[in-house]
């Protein structure tokens, strides 16, 4: 097994130079995640607009290489994408790492990712950004519309 | 008088992880276990398996000899006697024991709980229960740049509040050893009890209860090369007396009628329900095997390979070791590397072959106070040899290397 196959270049340039890293002042959406066994501390801001498209997605946390990479292109595949949309790009990439088929076509940049699925052990690090992500729409669905709804 | 690592008593680690050689260091989780252990489980599962304590037939007589020589040979290897030992499934749910049972007796308003921001979640989170159910405080000991709890700190918080002292022998995760006979000198002079999370010593070190002073002290059987699911408490044999069962069920009663219950003596009051009679015989095992070799001899061997560990690491540029600076005293060290995180570097450790554990460990608190969300901790045992150490340098060396490179 070769660590290349994980930590690509594009993984690592993502976690040095992070694409959306902050907070936003008023987020339509927000959440917050700790993965309680590694110490990772993840919140996601989303800004949805009337259409339900995603305006704004930024991140702030603290984490392993796989976890804030896979936010930083997550919050970069979801900008300009409809709410359902960018769920289908979350469950797409959990197929691609628990090795079922997956629809690639919207992933971008976080297909490179894959190879973390030979480490079954890091896979909840990839995905701690789609589990903010659906925790913070699972709580427009309960508060039951717009405004800010913290998670 | 150092020893041989005795690797070639465990079979697990003849096994080759992504093609290299195991260099298994993460003892501090748990133990592999030696073939004195695993034979000792399947003998008695093939020749004396029966329920403890009920049936007359000679099998089941049998069963509960295992059971209570198991009993027995635990209480020897920690100078207590048998029935000062509570049978559990672990140090977790022996501390939770005492907490709740012993808690229950002598928590109220106005009374407190002292322990250290460096407990394992284990050792604070059922005292924080207890403690907030009573109406109970809970204080911290001002911990030691390196992490420990001096004497001296100790005693600034115990006072005739204070009802018990719960602290850690030896750190999970800063590989420091507090001084448990000073601590129970303080707890003693204050009227409380010191009760002991002995997870990271008793496997590794020479114990004696009466020595330490110790009023209470919990340990598991994993870690000391026995099964999972098995652990023991020891209580002193007056506390445990005058303590409520916390599990009720069979094999715990003397009598029952619809109206009430009578309980067992001490320790099988504790012991509601059919106990994990392999588990103890394993255990048993474990002590004997270890004893065998040499709690003394084991230490020593410990400390070198851990000195050893922490030298050659610290030759790496980038790597900060926590915990003691000078010498240590135990198989724990703690570390990180600038500019990879411990979890990725875990991830490059694991490809060669090296396991090492990525994490807070179980201790939020301290790792907050650490201002690192996360460190590698490599942890040695007595089957850990100098090729397991220099099998991990050239791994770090090499996942350095690694990630400075895609890193560009």
């Amino acid at each position: 097994m070769s660590l290349d196959e994980v930590y690509r270049q594009v993984i690592m340039d993502h976690y040095q130079n992070p694409r959306h890293r902050g907070r936003l002042e008023e987020p339509t959406l927000s959440a917050g995640l700790h993965n309680p066994t590694c110490g990772d501390e993840l919140r996601l801001d989303l800004k949805v607009d009337e259409e339900g498209v995603v305006r704004d997605a930024v991140f702030e946390g603290q984490g392993c290489s796989i976890s804030m990479a896979a936010a930083s292109m997550f919050t970069d595949a979801v900008r300009g994408k409809s709410l359902g949309e960018a769920n289908r790009i979350a469950e797409s990439f959990k197929d691609l790492l628990m090795r079922r088929s997956s629809d690639r076509s919207a992933l971008g940049e976080l297909e490179a990712l894959e190879g973390v699925a030979k480490f079954p052990a890091r896979v909840k690090c990839a995905t701690l950004v789609m589990n903010a992500f659906e925790k913070a729409v699972q709580s427009l669905s309960e508060g039951g519309g717009s405004g800010h709804v913290q998670a | 008088m150092s020893i041989a690592a005795r690797r070639e008593d465990f079979p697990l680690l003849a096994t080759q992880m992504h093609g290299h050689r195991l260099a298994y260091l993460d003892s501090a989780a748990t133990s592999q276990k030696p073939r004195a252990v695993l034979d000792a489980v399947r003998r008695y599962y093939e020749e004396d398996n029966a329920n403890v304590h009920r049936g007359v037939y000679e099998l089941a007589a049998r069963a509960t000899q295992d059971y209570e020589d198991a009993r027995e040979t635990i209480s020897s290897f920690i100078g207590a006697a048998a029935e000062e030992i509570v049978f559990t499934r672990g140090t977790t749910e022996s501390i939770n024991l005492v907490a709740r049972s012993y808690g229950e007796k002598v928590l109220g308003p106005g009374t407190n709980v002292v322990t250290s921001a460096a407990e394992h979640h284990s050792n604070l989170l059922p005292w924080q229960q207890a403690a907030w159910a009573h109406g109970a405080e809970v204080r911290y000991v001002a911990l030691a740049p390196d992490g420990s709890v001096s004497p001296d700190a100790l005693a600034e918080v115990v006072d005739a509040g204070t009802r018990v002292v719960a602290l850690a022998h030896a750190s999970n995760v800063m590989g420091t050893v507090a001084d448990i006979s000073a601590a129970a000198e303080i707890a003693h002079a204050y009227g409380a009890v010191l009760a002991v999370d002995a997870a990271q010593s008793v496997p590794h070190r020479p114990i004696d209860v009466r020595a330490l002073g110790a009023d209470f002290l919990s340990f598991s059987g994993h870690k000391m090369c026995g099964p999972t699911g098995i652990g023991a408490l020891f209580g002193r044999a007056d506390l445990l007396a005058a303590m409520q069962p916390v599990y009720y069920g069979g094999e715990m009663i003397e009598e029952v009628t619809l109206q009430g219950a009578t309980w067992k003596e001490t320790p099988w009051r504790f012991e509601g329900g059919t106990p994990n009679i392999a588990g103890a015989v394993g255990m048993a095992a474990a002590a004997d095997y270890l004893r065998s070799v040499g709690m003394e001899a084991i230490h020593e061997h410990e400390v070198e390979l851990a000195n050893y560990l922490a030298q050659r690491i610290r030759e790496v540029p980038g790597v900060v070791v926590y915990g003691p600076k000078g010498q240590r005293d135990s198989g724990v060290v703690t570390f990180n590397l600038d500019g990879v995180h411990a979890h990725d570097l875990a991830t490059a450790l694991d490809t060669e072959g090296v396991c090492v554990r990525a994490g807070h460990h179980c201790c939020q608190p301290l790792m907050r106070q650490l201002q690192a969300s996360s460190t590698a901790r490599a942890s040695v045992y007595l089957y850990n040899d100098r090729e397991d150490v220099d099998q991990l340098v050239d791994a770090l060396v090499k996942a350095k290397e690694f990630f400075h490179r895609v890193a560009r």
